[in-house]
């Protein structure tokens, strides 16, 4: 079943083409990745998927339904999590609190009903933190919880933000460049985790720009290059591309 | 939760602890400033959410405070019997409309201050949300200004149009009578059942806010200052976040005008200008941001201060002068905790972060 | 309204409009090379008719308004040295608030050494009654000298931004400060400069128009608003179309007065701004993707 379809995408920034008629499709379950050079387009792809951006063209349809022209708070009520090239933590709050804001959707109080502090808030406050810690041992942070995130290392923080999409309970998950600035240990633990993100039944869209564990876990990877689509089709096949290899020419794997 | 409940249990025997105190030494007069800083302090309660938790600026909210002034000052002095007709004979025999004496032994058919606060009240939360959509919309100095636009307005429409006073304002505004045997007035006799009436609905704003900040709204809400659109990529509609607490801020602010208003007996156009405002904001600042104690107990203080004329003729360039200082020297307010940390921070950054 | 009354009416709008211009152009000044918006910018004005009146008591009039426009100079680079120049990179909420509260505390400063008088300079030519006719109106030849020394002081500061050395460092830190930076331009210095400018151009309008309009502690105020709502409309950061837009603001709040009754007067600019605040922030004449990335 495609969780994802993609069809005809563009976006135009003044002069520069930066997204430019792109199709694909996510099949729900899979770990595609979007790979290209620096500048390909790929943060704004995404920005076009969640919602951030408006394209000029195109259709995007999430789990059987038109998302286009949704607020990025309405897609991600539908399922699609996301993270952020530069980390976008919540400074001056705990790690569990920043997971908890990822509850959000999963609980009701209104403003009026939080004010008049309803009892059935409770609940709700005390089955969203259970959750949440049950992320942070997912994660492998429990020791954190009640460190301020922002003040975490930065691999860390990457982790955090990963939970914070995690506690949306999405079905999918786009991650942009999870393993940007990581060394390879902290990127090994990155590849691991997003494996076992999928055992939990979520599909992950990730935009990488590691290529080997862009070709270790992925199914299917997607090779942007000026905003172009220049080739979608298995790792192993995708190695072996002239034209991929000649867009990547220079440039050692990592 | 205990822990707020035992700050406000706290808080109400400091509150008991100054009317007796006034009492034994003979200061009872220092009631009636306590009791307009209650009520100031209403309006900065609701702009420290605004400002700190949801960090949205508005240098404008003295006009939504005089929106409720001036609206149920009108309603309850402005004397319908000079109209005819059936709708105002069917108001009075609602109870909407009631009869009561004027100065001159007259009688005069008013509006009963309940319907009158709650019409003020409305009034005032659908003008926040009218003008809150596209000011929300708006970032830095685009919504400093657009608020204070907003508080000119409403400033020079009171100044200038004779329906409501102009630059003499609104007198006589009666009592008003909230709950049998308990009303809202200026009378030296009422003073201390006043004194406490207004710390009642300051106590109780204190626990709508505390309850609203930790709760999973104030939580959305320090997102969205936090980081805007990762709050708003995991589902938070900040949008529309922004725009209830800019309307409970403006709730709050309408609140404290009516009732400061009938405390008063009136209301002048200086309750709307922009020096009103200023101070507010200069009381959130120094308050801490994001302290709503803190900027009660701050409240409390500068407001009684001013009131007496501690200040003088610099009453202003205290407030001004405060507002410059915190901001340059405590952004988050004088009584954080980390102070010392965000000082040290301040002067020696590591690694540049921006603040927000 | 017969054409001749329209005529007059415009000329009123045309005056305000060069002082509101003039304002404008002070906020573009700064925010140009800094980012910030001064809320204080019109007290510089408010300060350089006051000074003036107060120095022309001893000095003849060009040597008080010369002095008066050196002290808000002075001033300006005072302000900027004491309370912007030592802050890492501020937040534009703390640099609002820094400003307003300074705006307030000039105002304070002004109450006390001046009190509440209306002052104004005398007329540069002539008396309040003299007035020449030109075609329909009369025109006190005060608002031609309004109307020229602006005239004047926005082509020399276009010449001055394009020809001179300093401009042309000043519009560098502007475009990208780190860049200057490289090259050896102090911007720190830069910033001071712009404040000294935007002082000075403030003084200068304050005291040309202040015989016309009076000056008072707290004349600041409705000017700095108005000024923010001329430069918004031309776009924030263009001073030519400050100018333009100050034209136009001068123009329709002076034709309002025929039809709201003079009190509301104020309200019209400030509703102005609002409209276009929420309608097109980038101002009639800049570009949208521009006013985006101006990191507010």
């Amino acid at each position: 079943m495609k969780l994802l379809s993609v069809r005809s995408i563009s976006k135009r920034f003044g002069g520069l083409q930066a997204v430019d008629n792109v199709s694909f499709d996510v099949p729900q379950g899979a770990i595609k990745a979007l790979i290209g050079p620096n500048g390909a387009g790929k943060t704004t792809l995404f920005n076009l998927l969640s919602g951030f951006l408006r394209p000029d063209r195109g259709s995007v349809v999430f789990d059987g339904a038109e998302v286009l022209g949704l607020m990025p708070h309405q897609i991600a009520a539908r399922g699609m999590a996301r993270t952020f090239q530069q980390i976008r933590l919540f400074p001056k709050m705990t790690v569990l609190d920043n997971i908890l804001v990822g509850r959000h959707l999963h609980s009701r109080g209104g403003f009026v009903s939080c004010m008049l502090h309803l009892p059935f808030l409770r609940k709700e406050e005390s089955s969203a933190r259970e959750t949440c810690r049950e992320i942070l041992e997912f994660l492998g942070l429990s020791g954190q919880a009640d460190a301020e995130a922002v003040r975490l290392p930065y691999g860390q923080q990457r982790i955090v933000e990963l939970g914070r999409a995690l506690a949306l309970d999405p079905q999918i998950l786009l991650l942009d460049e999870p393993a940007a600035g990581l060394n390879i240990r902290e990127t090994a633990k990155v590849g691991k985790l997003i494996s076992r993100i999928r055992e939990r039944k979520i599909t992950v869209l990730l935009v990488e720009h590691d290529m080997s564990l862009v070709m270790d876990i992925s199914d299917e990877i997607v090779v942007l290059s000026y905003g172009q689509k220049i080739a979608e089709d298995k790792p192993a096949s995708i190695q072996e591309d002239p034209e991929v290899i000649q867009i990547y020419l220079g440039e050692s794997d990592a | 939760m205990r822990k707020q409940g035992l700050q406000i249990a706290g808080f109400a025997v400091v509150v008991a602890a100054i009317q007796l105190v006034t009492s034994v030494t003979g200061n009872v007069y220092h009631l009636t400033q306590l009791t307009m800083s209650a009520y100031y302090s209403l309006v900065v309660l609701g702009l420290c959410i605004l400002t700190g938790y949801a960090g949205q600026i508005s240098i404008g909210h003295a006009g939504f405070f005089a929106i409720g002034g001036y609206l149920s000052a009108l309603l309850t002095t402005h004397d319908f019997s000079v109209h005819g007709g059936p709708v105002v004979s069917g108001l009075a025999a609602m109870g909407i409309l009631t009869r009561r004496p004027d100065l001159y032994g007259g009688e005069l058919l008013t509006v009963h201050p309940w319907p009158a606060c709650i019409f003020a009240v409305l009034t005032a939360v659908a003008v926040a949300y009218a003008i809150g959509g596209p000011v929300l919309r708006l970032k830095g100095h685009y919504l400093a200004m657009a608020t204070l636009g907003f508080g000119i307005i409403v400033y020079r429409i009171v100044l200038g149009t004779e329906l409501v006073g102009a630059a003499d304002g609104i007198y006589n505004v009666p009592a008003f009578p909230l709950l049998p045997g308990i009303a809202v007035s200026g009378k030296f006799s009422l003073r201390v059942m006043n004194y406490y009436v207004a710390w009642v609905f300051v106590i109780l704003g204190m626990v709508f806010l505390l309850n609203l900040v930790h709760s999973r709204v104030g939580r959305a809400l320090a997102s969205i200052h936090g980081a805007e659109d990762a709050a708003e990529a995991v589902g938070i509609p900040t949008a529309r976040y922004k725009l209830k607490i800019f309307v409970v801020s403006a709730a709050f602010a309408a609140v404290a005008g009516v009732l400061l208003t009938h405390y008063n007996g009136g209301i002048g156009p200086s309750e709307s200008s922009v020096m009103k405002s200023v101070r507010y904001l200069a009381i959130v600042a120094i308050g801490g941001m994001a302290n709503l104690w803190g900027t009660l107990l701050m409240s409390l203080l500068l407001n009684f201060l001013s009131l007496r004329g501690y200040f003088g003729t610099f009453d202003d360039a205290v407030f001004g002068g405060i507002l410059i200082l915190i901001m340059l020297f405590a952004p988050d307010g004088l009584l954080r905790r980390q102070l010392f940390e965000e000082l040290k921070g301040a002067v020696f950054p590591a690694g540049g972060e921006k603040e927000t | 309204m017969n054409f001749d009354l329209f005529l007059q009416y415009m000329v009123a709008g045309v005056t305000y409009g060069t002082i509101y211009g003039i304002v404008a152009v002070g906020f573009n000044i700064i925010y140009n090379a800094t980012g910030i918006i001064n809320f204080a910018q019109g007290e510089f004005v408010m300060l350089g008719g006051m000074t003036a009146v107060t120095l022309g008591r001893f000095l003849p009039l060009p040597a008080a308004i010369l002095g008066a426009v050196l002290i808000t100079m002075i001033l300006g680079a005072l302000l900027e040295i004491l309370f912007i120049r030592w802050l890492y990179r501020p937040s534009v909420l703390r640099m609002i608030v820094i400003t307003i509260g300074l705006s307030i505390l000039i105002r304070e400063v002004a109450l006390h050494i001046w009190g509440e008088s209306v002052r104004a300079l005398p007329y540069f030519t002539g008396t309040s009654v003299t007035s020449i006719r030109l075609g329909g109106v009369y025109i006190s030849p005060q608002v031609l000298w309004v109307v020229g020394i602006s005239a004047v002081v926005v082509v020399i500061l276009g010449g001055f931004f394009r020809y001179t050395l300093l401009g042309m460092q000043m519009r560098a830190c502007a475009a990208n400060r780190d860049a200057a930076r490289l090259c050896g331009i102090s911007a720190k210095n830069m910033v001071t400069f712009s404040f000294m400018l935007s002082a000075a151009i403030g003084a200068l309008g304050g005291c040309i128009v202040s015989p016309i309009t009076y000056v008072q502690y707290d004349s600041g105020v409705p000017l700095a608003i108005k000024g923010f709502t001329v430069a918004i409309l031309g776009g924030l950061g263009n001073s030519m179309a400050s100018a333009g837009a100050g034209m136009l603001l001068g123009i329709l709040e002076s034709l309002s007065i025929s039809v709201l009754p003079a009190a509301y007067k104020d309200v019209i600019s400030v509703a102005i701004l609002l409209v276009i605040l929420f309608v097109r922030p980038s101002g009639l004449f800049g570009s949208i993707e521009a006013a985006r990335l101006k990191e507010f």
